[in-house]
Formats: C-alpha cells, structure tokens, sequence
C-alpha cells in the first residue's frame, strides 16, 4: 500500500470532504423527516398512539401491531407512501378498527409508541369522524338513512339523530348524525358503512377535525357546574363613578340613594348626593366618591 | 509464491480443501441469514410465530423482546427534542439483550451473519470482481462513523427516527416480511452504487449499522486469529476477498511477539479469510 504520507493539509481536506458530504446527506435527510412528519389525512394512527410527533420519536417499525392485529386492517407504510416509511397505520374507508376489547395491537408494542394505559378501547381516539359533506348526506336532504348512526360501535353516544323539520315538504322531518367527540373512538366504521360513492361522514386526525378554545376562555355555565356558583362571580356592587352612597337600579328607578343603615352610618357625606358633589367646589377633594 | 492475480482468486484453497470446505463459512453465513429470515416468515406465512416483529424490534417465543441499538440512540436522540423518556422495561432489555450478544461475539457479526443487505452488497462485490470492475469513488473507511453521528444529530433536531425513513437495511428486511413497495429502489441502488461506484462502497464505508456494531464489538471475545502465519506465502488472497481488509496486516504481517489476532472492530467475523487461505492460516478464537 503506497500511500501519501498523512500531513495536516491532507488531513484537512479529507475531514472537510467527509464532514461536507455527510452534512449534505443529513440535511436532506432531515428536510426528508420535516416532510414525513405530516401524516397524511386518510391515515389513522392504530389506538393509543402518542400525539404524531413523538409517536414517530417512539415507534420502530417493527410491525408487531399489524402482526397480532386480528383483522388485518393495520398496514406498515412502505417506501414512496405519503406516510412515514415503515410506521403502522389504517384507512377507515377500506379498513376501519374493529375495536377489539383487549386491545392487541397495544400490547403488542414494545416501546410505548402505542400507550399501553389504554386498556379500555371505548376511551381510544384515533381520529374524529366528521359529517363533513351535509349538502351530499342524504339525511339532510330528508332521506332516511341512519346507517352511521345504526354501524357505531358506541351507537347513541357517538353518533346522535338530531330532529329537525323538513322546510322543504313541510310536513316531514330530517335526522341528521351528529357526532360527540368525547366518545367517538375515530374507529372509521362510520366512513366505510356510509351509502354515497364517496364518504359524507369521513374519519379525521384529531388535530385536522378539533378546533381549540382560548385558554383564558371560562364558559360560566361549566364553572357553575363545578364550583356551584358563577365564576367570576357577578360584580356585587357597581364601580361605577357614583357618589358614595348612590347606587343604579337596572330596575327602572335610575339613581337612586343608598337606603341601608348601616352603610349611611359609616360614611362621612350627608345622605343628599348634592352636598357630595359640590364638595370639590366648597372645601377641596376629601376622599371623593368611587 | 507470488501474489495471486484476480482471476485465480480462490482456486488454491479450493484444489487444497475441496470446493465445500473452501466455502465453509460462507455457507455457515447464508444459512444463518436465511434461517433467521426464515424464521421472521414463518409467522406471516404459515402461522408460526417463532418471532414476531423484524430486525428492528421482535419478540421471541412471546417472551424475549430484542431491540436494535441504532434504532434505540436515534429513539434517545429524538427524545430529546420531544421530551419523550417513555422507554418501558421491554425496550432496555429488548436493547441491552441485543447489544450484550454483540459485545461478545463481535458486533459486526451482525453485518456478515444477520444483515440481509450482505447478500446483496455480497453478489455486487461479486459480480464487481467477474465484470473486472475497478476504480470509481473514493470513501474514507470513517465515513461511517460520521455517518453515524449526523444521523443522531438529525434524529435529535427532527424528533424523530430519521434515519429509519431511508435506512435499505430495515426497508429490505421490513419488506421481505411486510411489502416492499417501492423500497425495491433502494436495494437496487445500494447493489448499483456498490458495483459501479464504490466497491464495498454501502458496507465498507458508509451504514451506520455497520458502524455503530463496529464500536459495540470493538473488545469483543470472538475474533479471527492468524494462528499460523508463519506460514502465510503472501498470495494476498486473503487481502483480495476481506471486505475490511485493513484489519488483516496488523495480525498477519506484524512482527514476531506481536499478537496474531485482529483485534479491529471493523473485523466482521466473516470466515472469508478462513475460507480463501490454502495455508490455513487463519481460525476462530477467543481475544487473548
């Protein structure tokens, strides 16, 4: 083996060479993962799975899910899918969970990708089904149809029948599904039982299908119905700019003086409101009304 | 004895020993190969679960779970920007389990014993040596390990597995089990770049695996020795077929008092030299 002697130079430029490839390669490698962690929106996660992020951090690909998955609907993303290569995932149209009660695929993870404290499959969501075309769901056009409603696997707590009157005919009425995110499981037999050439009801991720409250937003019937009473807590007495003493009655009788005993006994101003307001003019600002 | 051209490579060892004992090893490391996949097949196939999952995650008998460890520095990494330390006790001993073999037998047995891109990287270095194929790019033997590093580094900054969205290995492998779906490409081109481009290009010089389960089996036991160099002629056969041929000079032609074995991490465990030598120089046996 004849070769150049090692100097600093040559040494240089060999790491600089390796140093440049190899930061090329992960830099597209890297643009490559920004890309495959948007899962598509016809791709359901199996039950239990992290939030996507950190279920791409935690699962090996290993497919042991799609293995004790009894049904087969589970598949492993191969290369050039929109899908993250090699992760587990099932379309609701051709494929939806069959939500078996001891949960295999869950157990069947080896790394937590899929949460093993889900154990009740009926406390799963792998998605939200959403009535996403009401002008083509034949229920709002007044047909009875009902087979998403009647297919749900939690039927009458994830899926409900409204009542409304048909304006149409004006004498009949349309049932709509509604569906309850709280107990809809994302299953998809909705989107696969739905009777229309393409889905009107149709299986998607939680992230795409929720909408988000404000986190300062506090809906005061909710709170009433924690704490028993409204919160915060109706102002008791208005901060209005009135003179002490004085109060405004919504009732009708406009301003009018404060009447109880106690509150006239301990404060300094006479009980005429005058004397209070034109005490600025006569003897400078002593307290002053609030 | 001189040097042993390119063409005749092989046919002492086989006229001394006889074409199967010549291909001793090499035989020993397709069975194996296959027999593993065979096992991860008969589940789907045929409904046997022996082992369940592939070669980055199983589970034995329903009972021993087995972990890759790239597979678990690249879940460490993308932890670290998602906050994820969720790894449960099937993991640890799934990948210290895996590791611990590793560090005995040599690491890179994996490469020569288990990995199945071998039999592709394999045929192309084969068919590198028929077609008389030289030259092509040049690759530092390190790059493997930068390879290594700047997967976890992407891992890390990404959240996530990056290097399993492309790694051929795992997409070889999880597709003989799964589907392949268009991962065929990426055999293909790892099989192109070996016999046009680079020879022992993939396994020699750029998979990570390859390199990380050379630092894991850098102080293994098992190793290959030069036990009777002296009665080495240097035909360089041995030189030709190494696939790490670094490894060899220092065990086979250093100088007396020296230790006959190759100590190289890089070392694959592989047998070829065992295989090629006529001499029998070479054998299997514990580090001393």
């Amino acid at each position: 083996m004849a070769k150049e002697p090692i100097n600093r130079r040559r040494f240089l430029i060999q790491m600089a060479k390796t140093v440049c490839g190899v930061s090329l390669a992960g830099l597209l490698m890297g643009l490559h993962a920004r890309k495959s962690a948007a899962l598509p929106d016809k791709s359901l996660r199996p039950p239990g799975a992290l939030s996507e992020d950190r279920f791409l951090t935690a699962c090996t690909r290993c497919g042991m899910c799609v293995q004790d998955c009894p049904y087969d609907i589970l598949k492993l993303a191969t290369l050039g899918e929109a899908t993250a290569t090699g992760t587990p995932y099932f379309e609701a149209r051709t494929g939806p969970c069959a939500m078996c009660e001891d949960v295999p695929c869950v157990k069947a993870c080896p790394t937590g990708a899929l949460d093993p404290a889900l154990t009740d499959i009926n406390k799963a969501h792998m998605g939200l089904a959403v009535v996403i075309d009401q002008e083509n769901c034949i229920a709002f056009q007044g047909l009875r149809c009902e087979v998403c409603f009647n297919i749900c696997p939690l039927r009458g707590k994830a899926i409900t029948l409204e009542y409304r009157p048909n304006k149409r005919t004006g004498m009949h009425a349309i049932f709509p599904p509604v569906v309850h995110s709280d107990h809809c499981t994302g299953c998809g037999l909705c989107e696969r039982a739905c009777i229309l050439e393409e889905a009107a009801v149709k299986v998607l991720p939680l992230k795409l299908a929720k909408g988000e409250l404000g986190h300062h937003y506090r809906l005061g019937w909710d709170q009433k119905g924690e704490q028993g009473k409204r919160f915060p807590t109706a102002d008791p007495m208005h901060q209005y700019n009135l003179p002490q003493g004085e109060r405004y009655d919504y009732a009708g009788r406009g301003l009018m003086e404060e009447t109880s005993k106690t509150e006239s006994g301990k404060t300094p101003f006479g009980s005429n409101a005058l004397h209070h307001l034109n005490q600025g003019f006569a003897g400078g600002l002593k307290g002053g009304g609030k | 004895m001189t040097v042993t051209p390119l063409s005749q490579t092989g046919r002492a060892s086989i006229a001394a020993r006889g074409w199967g004992a010549a291909h001793k090893w090499l035989l020993i490391r397709r069975t194996c190969q296959l027999s593993i996949l065979t096992l991860f097949l008969l589940g789907p196939l045929i409904g046997i679960w022996l082992i369940k999952g592939n070669l980055a995650s199983s589970l034995v008998l329903d009972t021993v779970p087995l972990l890759e460890p790239l597979v678990f520095l690249q879940m460490l990494a993308g932890g670290i920007t998602n906050h994820w330390a969720g790894l449960g006790a099937t993991a640890l001993i799934g990948v210290l389990l895996v590791s611990g073999f590793y560090v005995l037998i040599g690491g890179r047995v994996f490469c020569s014993f288990v990995c199945p891109m071998n039999m592709v990287t394999d045929t192309a270095r084969w068919l590198r040596c028929k077609l008389a194929l030289r030259g092509g790019i040049k690759l530092r033997r390190k790059t493997r390990l930068f390879v290594l590093a700047g997967l976890l580094v992407v891992s890390a900054f990404t959240g996530m597995q990056a290097y399993e969205l492309i790694n051929p290995v795992s997409i070889l492998y999880r597709g003989l089990i799964f589907g392949m779906g268009l991962g065929w490409l990426f055999v293909l081109a790892v099989f192109a770049f070996d016999l046009l481009y680079a020879g022992d290009g993939w396994c020699g010089h750029i998979c990570p695996m390859g390199a990380l389960y050379s630092l894991i089996g850098s102080k293994s036991l098992l190793r290959v020795r030069a036990t009777r160099r002296d009665k080495c002629d240097g035909c360089m056969e041995c030189f030709t077929v190494c696939p790490e041929n670094h490894v060899i000079p220092p065990a086979l032609k250093a100088l007396e008092g020296t230790s006959p074995v190759i100590t190289s991490g890089d070392c694959t465990n592989c047998g070829r030299c065992i295989d090629i030598c006529h001499e029998h120089v070479f054998q299997f046996g514990p580090r001393q």
